[in-house]
């Protein structure tokens, strides 16, 4: 262990709150649009990082939270008029709460069996939420306009969720580094490396594994209700959307699994590739393809991510990066 | 409820389980021999549809004999995407299997739907139908079971009655004691993944002839093979097959009871639980 440790989480914190600002001050709302939802990405991708970097279990269908999270704030929002951070607290917490319940069982399976056993809790939550007529059903859930007059207009409901969302990913971040310098973290870390051998060495493996699920699922459960605050809809197929699952684990893996600054990187690389393949006239029909070519590079060659390869290839780096 | 809507639905179902089960048989067959979950699945049996639908109305090919295409195709295309994206990684951890296979998936969505577009399609096929009492069995249906049974007894008999299934299977069992046996290992889990590619496609091709489709369509059967495959037990050929006809059966009788829409929610259920009850699957040793 080195003694001397570089600040490195007021750093991250401080340059992502610096970027943060970029488009309040030059007053830019479509950067905002775009910050927000990087910030999104940096949430859910930096969550997933704590069950599956950390702990190795591969949380295959994690948007579940997100889409629980999401569909819990908007219908209080909707239906009761429950002030926005209200809501999406009281939507994050039964997420929280349905992670233990479902971590306890599923958190027994190892390896592809725990990561089909998250496919399926997704897909049945989201045939469910279809036929749930509370929520909307298949058609889901809209807004009312009036509903943002309470935020001072659309305009300030949309700055509300961009601070928000700011903050969200600030404190996964925070999260996500925390765990990993504590002994919880070497406790997950052990169990990545060898269940067995940790629980030798007087871990136990039920509880920190549930404790690192209910972790990683509170922020994208918040992340979901700022998303769909915004949004002003939500519908089953894009609240529960497996693509976007898959997509947070390919930044985690992009960025460098493991590392508490790789999510970031991640999740910030890809978004801008996707907006870049997008625009790019050339690209825009084989953005998908790309995406995927990509993807197959980083993971047969570069499997350590952008941050790990760093790590690795320049020592020095590693007590600045983690 | 009568008894009169429950044999039709359940006939329907049961037919339809059959091609299913070819489908999770070729998913099964990949996992069951180098533990890989193949999530190019889903864009493989569309490729299936879409090999058997241009074949049919561009060249005027017989569906049927586009089948037969479709099972070639498939072997060789499944060749190349192990040794493209899997090969390199085999001994890796499941995530990066399963990344690579899905990098694959993306690729295969992106180009088809450059070349396909997503608006639906249908391949045009009428064999008639034979009616009886109140049941009505569409002869494309009729047709499909017999060639899904045709292909999964012709695995079977590739699996056990030859040399090189016997080969693919010494390496499902025990790829390094194989490998002292001398046998290739690496051209075993190629082979492998042809023919599980190969049978998945078949499939999809088989499935173009009964529903309408787009080049997405992958996905929803794609996730039906994860329940079948759970169902059977994961590597399980027989399994999957039993497991098809079991979620076909199940689709089938469930709608007479509950409301179409309420079906996947019982079936992911079921998938969960059978997980975390009987991870072998129904057929599986208590392990």
């Amino acid at each position: 262990m080195r003694r001397v440790r570089a600040p490195f989480l007021p750093a991250l914190v401080l340059l992502v709150a610096l970027v943060a600002a970029i488009p309040i001050v030059t007053n830019n709302p479509s950067l905002r649009e775009e910050l927000f939802l990087v910030f999104m990405l940096v949430t859910l991708a930096s969550s997933i990082n704590i069950i599956m970097g950390y702990t190795g279990y591969v949380s295959f269908g994690h948007i579940v939270f997100f889409g629980i999270g999401g569909y819990i704030a908007f219908w209080l929002m909707q239906t009761f008029g429950t002030h926005f951070l209200v809501a999406a607290v009281a939507g994050a917490v039964p997420a929280a709460l349905i992670a233990v319940l479902i971590g306890i069982p599923i958190l027994r399976l190892r390896g592809a069996y725990f990561a089909l056993a998250t496919i399926g809790i997704n897909e049945a939550m989201k045939a469910f939420v279809t036929n749930f007529e509370p929520f909307g059903g298949a058609v889901g859930m809209f807004f009312n306009f009036s509903i943002y007059s309470t935020y001072g207009g659309a305009r300030d409901a949309a700055q509300l969720a961009y601070y928000t969302m700011t903050a969200i990913a600030i404190g996964t971040i925070a999260a996500s580094y925390a765990v990993k310098r504590s002994k919880f973290g070497l406790a997950l870390m052990a169990i990545r490396e060898d269940q067995d051998v940790a629980m030798v060495v007087g871990i136990d493996p039920a509880r920190a594994k549930v404790i690192a699920y209910v972790i990683s699922a509170f922020f994208p459960a918040l992340a979901g209700a700022a998303f769909f605050f915004k949004n002003g809809i939500i519908e089953p197929a894009h609240a529960f959307d497996l693509l976007r699952s898959i997509e947070s684990l390919v930044m985690v893996v992009l960025g460098g699994i493991g590392t508490v600054a790789g999510p970031i990187v991640g999740a910030t690389v890809y978004e801008w590739l996707r907006g870049f393949l997008i625009t790019n006239p050339t690209f825009a029909n084989f953005q998908l393809a790309i995406a995927g070519l990509l993807l197959l590079v980083t993971v047969l060659f570069v499997t350590a991510g952008l941050v790990g390869w760093l790590r690795n290839r320049f020592p020095a780096l590693q007590a600045y990066i983690q | 409820m009568s008894l009169d809507a429950l044999i039709p639905s359940a006939i329907d179902g049961l037919m339809l389980g059959f091609v299913y089960g070819l489908a999770a048989m070729g998913l099964t067959l990949i996992f069951g021999v180098m533990k890989v979950i193949n999530l190019a699945h889903g864009p493989v049996i569309a490729l299936g549809m879409f090999t058997v639908l241009v074949l049919s109305q561009t060249f005027g090919v017989n569906p049927y004999l586009g089948l037969v295409a479709a099972l070639g195709i498939g072997l060789a295309l499944g060749v190349v995407i192990y040794f493209v994206a899997v090969d390199r990684v085999i001994n890796a951890p499941e995530l990066t299997t399963l990344l690579a296979t899905f990098s694959v998936n993306l690729m295969i969505i992106g180009i088809g739907t450059v070349i396909f577009t997503t608006s639906p399609r249908a391949v045009d096929i009428d064999l008639g139908a034979v009616r009886g009492s109140g049941i009505t069995i569409l002869g494309t249906h009729v047709v499909s079971v017999v060639i899904a049974i045709v292909v999964a007894a012709a695995l079977y008999a590739f699996l056990f009655r030859t040399r090189l299934g016997k080969s693919i299977r010494a390496v499902a069992n025990n790829r390094a004691a194989a490998e002292l046996m001398g046998i290739d290992s690496r051209r075993m889990l190629a082979l492998s993944f042809g023919i599980g590619t190969a049978l998945a496609m078949t499939s999809g091709g088989l499935l173009s002839t009964l529903f309408s489709f787009t080049i997405l369509s992958g996905a929803t059967y794609e996730v039906k093979s994860f329940v079948i495959v759970v169902l059977g037990g994961l590597g399980n050929p027989t399994g999957a097959l039993v497991g098809g006809i079991v979620l076909g059966l199940l689709e089938g009788v469930t709608t007479v009871f509950i409301p179409v829409s309420w079906v996947p929610v019982l079936e992911y259920v079921i998938f969960v639980l059978i997980l975390l009850v009987r991870p072998s699957g129904l057929l599986g040793s208590r392990a």
